[in-house]
């Protein structure tokens, strides 16, 4: 049964992302809808983040991980560098939890 | 300013998200095998699978005795997947062996990455870069923390789990500049939120697209009552275009054969 559901998630998965890459040559789009495959991208990364940053399993995350999120983004609109925006964040996330912040 | 074009500059970024990823991948190793799995199971689940949500998801599904939900909520959390791949095209390569190998490093993190590179050969390497270095990272700390178990400790009191969505909204940021982008994102966001505490995992997210299915049947029946290029120009915001120097961004449909590059809408990052 192990086996089964690793073989079934590894299937599927595969056959998701496999699926769009092989389509995009198949689809003869218009320049608009050719566009809005970007703009979709994007729109399901800031749902991503947005999830991740806010809930966790299916409710409020609690303080400390927005918080971090929002450090991390301040210095990303600041142009800090990348690596600098990933550590704040994961920092003030965690000096908060020790501190007590849930 | 950020360099994205270079190689190392790249590198360094990757490497940022990849030790967070390293992290959680021990914090999966470990929990896979507390929670009564093989070793080998969960080291096969995060070569396999390599999609952590829905692994995450499906241990905890599956040692609460229920494994087709395991694999249907897997799969409902995996169905970005497609999108993302519609939208990386060519980024991943034009031979099928390089696009059915590439196809299995497509993450969210290495999506995020290549699409905030500019279109071209700097985007291809930015995809197989992070591609394989994030599957590196995750599938070694995976098997770190299979052998180690808990010692290596919660990653959330290092605040790694901060560190995916600042990352990846870094990533988007100089995309949001485009004013159509900007309001699909924010939008989804919003919404994928607030139905987060009501509907099952991945579906939030989905249900994200709206925004841009919105733009596009806005596109669509604009475009045929009359097909002329100039028609769209008030419709995406053409009079705030002299304010923003950049050659594409917001560029409404059919604005010129240069808006006919694939997946352009993220070229005015300089």
């Amino acid at each position: 049964m192990l086996i089964a559901v690793i073989v079934a998630l590894a299937v599927g998965t595969y056959a998701f992302r496999v699926a769009g890459v092989l389509l995009r040559d198949r689809l003869d789009l218009p320049a608009w809808a050719r566009q809005l495959l970007p703009v979709g991208a994007a729109t399901l990364l800031a749902a991503l983040a947005a999830t991740a940053a806010l809930t966790e399993v299916g409710w409020f995350a609690g303080w400390a991980r927005p918080a971090g999120v929002l450090v991390g983004v301040l210095l990303a609109w600041r142009r800090a560098p990348f690596a600098i925006v990933v550590v704040a964040a994961a920092g003030t996330a965690a000096l908060l939890r020790l501190l007590g912040v849930p | 300013m950020r360099t994205p074009e270079r190689t190392p500059g790249v590198l360094r970024d990757v490497a940022a998200i990849g030790a967070a990823m390293a992290a959680v991948g021990a914090s999966f190793g470990a929990m896979a095998v507390a929670a009564g799995l093989p070793g080998w199971a969960a080291v096969a689940m995060s070569m396999l699978v390599y999609a952590g949500g829905a692994q995450f998801m499906a241990i905890g599904l599956m040692s609460a005795g229920n494994p087709v939900a395991a694999v249907l909520a897997g799969l409902l959390i995996n169905a970005r997947h497609l999108p993302f791949g519609l939208a990386l095209g060519d980024a991943i390569g034009h031979r099928l062996r390089h696009r059915l190998l590439g196809s299995h490093l497509m993450t969210d993190e290495a999506t995020a990455f290549t699409l905030a590179r500019p279109a071209g050969a700097v985007r291809r390497r930015a995809f197989w870069l992070a591609g394989v270095l994030l599957f590196l990272a995750w599938n070694g700390g995976t098997l770190l923390g299979v052998l180690v178990g808990g010692v290596a400790g919660d990653p959330a009191a290092f605040g790694v789990d901060a560190a995916f969505p600042a990352g990846l909204i870094a990533l988007l940021l100089p995309s949001l500049r485009d004013r159509d982008t900007r309001r699909a994102a924010l939008g989804g966001a919003v919404v994928a939120v607030l139905t987060t505490p009501l509907l099952p995992a991945g579906l939030p997210v989905l249900l994200a697209l709206v925004g841009p299915g919105l733009l596009a049947v806005r596109r669509l029946t604009r475009r045929h009552p009359a097909p002329a290029d100039d028609v769209d120009g008030p419709v995406a915001g053409a009079p705030a275009e002299g304010t923003r120097a950049v050659p594409a961004g917001a560029v409404p449909a059919g604005a010129g054969p240069g808006r006919a590059v694939p997946a352009g809408g993220e070229e005015e990052r300089c």
